[in-house]
């Protein structure tokens, strides 16, 4: 890791370390940086506003209870968390149990995002770029993402085969990785 | 790369939580001996996490903040919160002492055993109630053991007398009543592209050697096989190490690289 990559992780890193160790104000700091990403994750999914803000509760609260499960040498807390949320939210609509404990989510996104300059930038580049993909190709992306339909779910949905659903949701995030690389 | 060309278009919809079925077990399993793939699996996670960094909405109600430090508040003193920090600031090194080698393989492969239920277990879990959440508990705390054995992150060390190089050595945990193997490898000769191991169960009545996972050795030379697929209750006389093609052989191909005995 480069020391300017360093540098832009450090003020989460400093933040994330803090609440490890207990700091209650670190844990409301992180909450008031990225409380908005779970709860937009949580809502565009259940578009429920109760059932988003227990999803909210829910991600924190297991990040408190569970620091050791976030590791902030691996990337961005910002896209960790929304994979938490997104994660969450599916279950709750799709009312099942948690399928994937979240010591076993790790995410890798480079380079970290933790200032809110920095995300909205990202956000926009990635909002334009799934505005300019395919339709079909972000409507599977969307199913599978936001709806968590399972790719025979999709290709049902769609009356696609599954493995048009397959190649198009790979093309999609190949698109997305490309996008936010250039 | 032919095998990983075959899973990549899978590794994108399991990122994703869209594979089901037949296609999902056949990638857990690869992914279990497979660390490039893992790999690739957190970047392919990362992508989807770009789709809900861009997700717009408004923000949450600022009742949620208090209710969240409320909660924190109640939680501060508890136990549990003392324990996930002890997780995190100290490894279990006297825990892994106290139990001694055997104990601690029994409980690794058992661990690798509920591992592999988890999918049925989780199916039951919605109709148990409270003896259900027992249940994820011991299984999160278990798998939190056996990470540390197949994480690709994780770092292997091998210990060897003082001035004496490493050997390749590979440790077998296996529990014949449940057909559990857990499988470590240190310090493995890199092998051609085309090639693997594999690792063979050799049956006490005699007979043919049985299959027990096809495993490359990673930069460092360590592989891990968790839970190949293995016939219910075969006694073990031994286990042995050839070198075959990647797609793995169903009898082995002399000579034995590796081989051993139960302890």
């Amino acid at each position: 890791m480069s020391s300017s990559e360093r540098q832009a992780i450090s003020p989460d890193l400093a933040t994330v370390t803090a609440m490890k160790s207990g700091d209650q104000s670190a844990m409301a700091e992180l909450y008031d940086r990225y409380s908005s990403v779970v709860y937009a994750v949580a809502l565009r999914v259940l578009g429920d506003t109760g059932a988003a803000e227990d999803v909210l509760q829910e991600v924190f609260l297991q990040l408190w209870r569970n620091p050791g499960a976030f590791d902030a040498a691996r990337g961005s807390l910002g896209a960790w968390l929304a994979v938490i949320a997104r994660n969450r939210a599916i279950d709750s609509l799709r009312k099942r149990r948690p399928e994937t404990e979240i010591d076993d989510v790790i995410v890798s996104v480079a380079p970290d995002l933790a200032s809110d300059a920095d995300r909205s930038r990202a956000a926009q580049k990635i909002r334009v770029m799934l505005g300019e993909m395919p339709t079909a190709q972000r409507s599977a992306l969307e199913l599978a993402y936001f709806e968590g339909m399972s790719h025979s779910e999709i290709a049902t949905k769609t009356g696609e085969p599954l493995g048009t659903i397959k190649t198009r949701i790979r093309a999609g995030l190949t698109a997305l990785r490309k996008a936010f690389q250039t | 790369m032919n095998q990983h060309e075959q899973f990549a278009e899978d590794l994108a919809l399991y990122a994703l939580d869209a594979l089901e079925g037949e296609d999902r077990a056949r990638l857990e399993q690869h992914l279990a001996s497979c660390s490039e793939c893992r790999v690739e699996l957190e970047h392919l996670r990362g992508d989807g996490a770009l789709l809900a960094l861009s997700t717009v909405g408004p923000k949450p109600p600022a009742r949620a903040r208090q209710r969240l430090l409320d909660a924190m508040a109640k939680e501060a003193q508890s136990e549990s919160r003392a324990r996930a920090a002890a997780d995190t600031t100290r490894p279990h090194k006297s825990w892994w002492g106290w139990l001694g080698w055997a104990a601690t393989a029994a409980v690794l492969v058992l661990a690798a055993s509920l591992w592999k239920e988890n999918s049925i277990l989780q199916a039951n879990l919605a109709s148990l109630g409270s003896r259900a959440s027992e249940n994820v508990r011991e299984l999160e705390e278990l798998r939190r053991i056996t990470a540390p054995l197949t994480a690709s992150e994780a770092q292997h060390i091998t210990l060897v007398a003082v001035k004496t190089p490493p050997q390749p050595q590979g440790k077998a945990f296996y529990l014949r009543n449940r057909a559990s193997l857990v499988f470590m490898a240190n310090n493995m000769p890199p092998l051609p592209p085309q090639k693997a191991y594999e690792l063979w169960l050799l049956p006490a009545p005699g007979g043919a050697p049985i299959p027990a996972g096809v495993f490359k050795p990673d930069a460092h030379g360590s592989a891990t096989v968790v839970n190949p697929p293995l016939p219910a209750n075969t006694e073990a006389k031994a286990f042995a190490i050839t070198v075959e093609n990647e797609a793995g052989a169903s009898s082995p191909t002399m000579p034995i690289v590796m081989m051993g005995t139960g302890e």
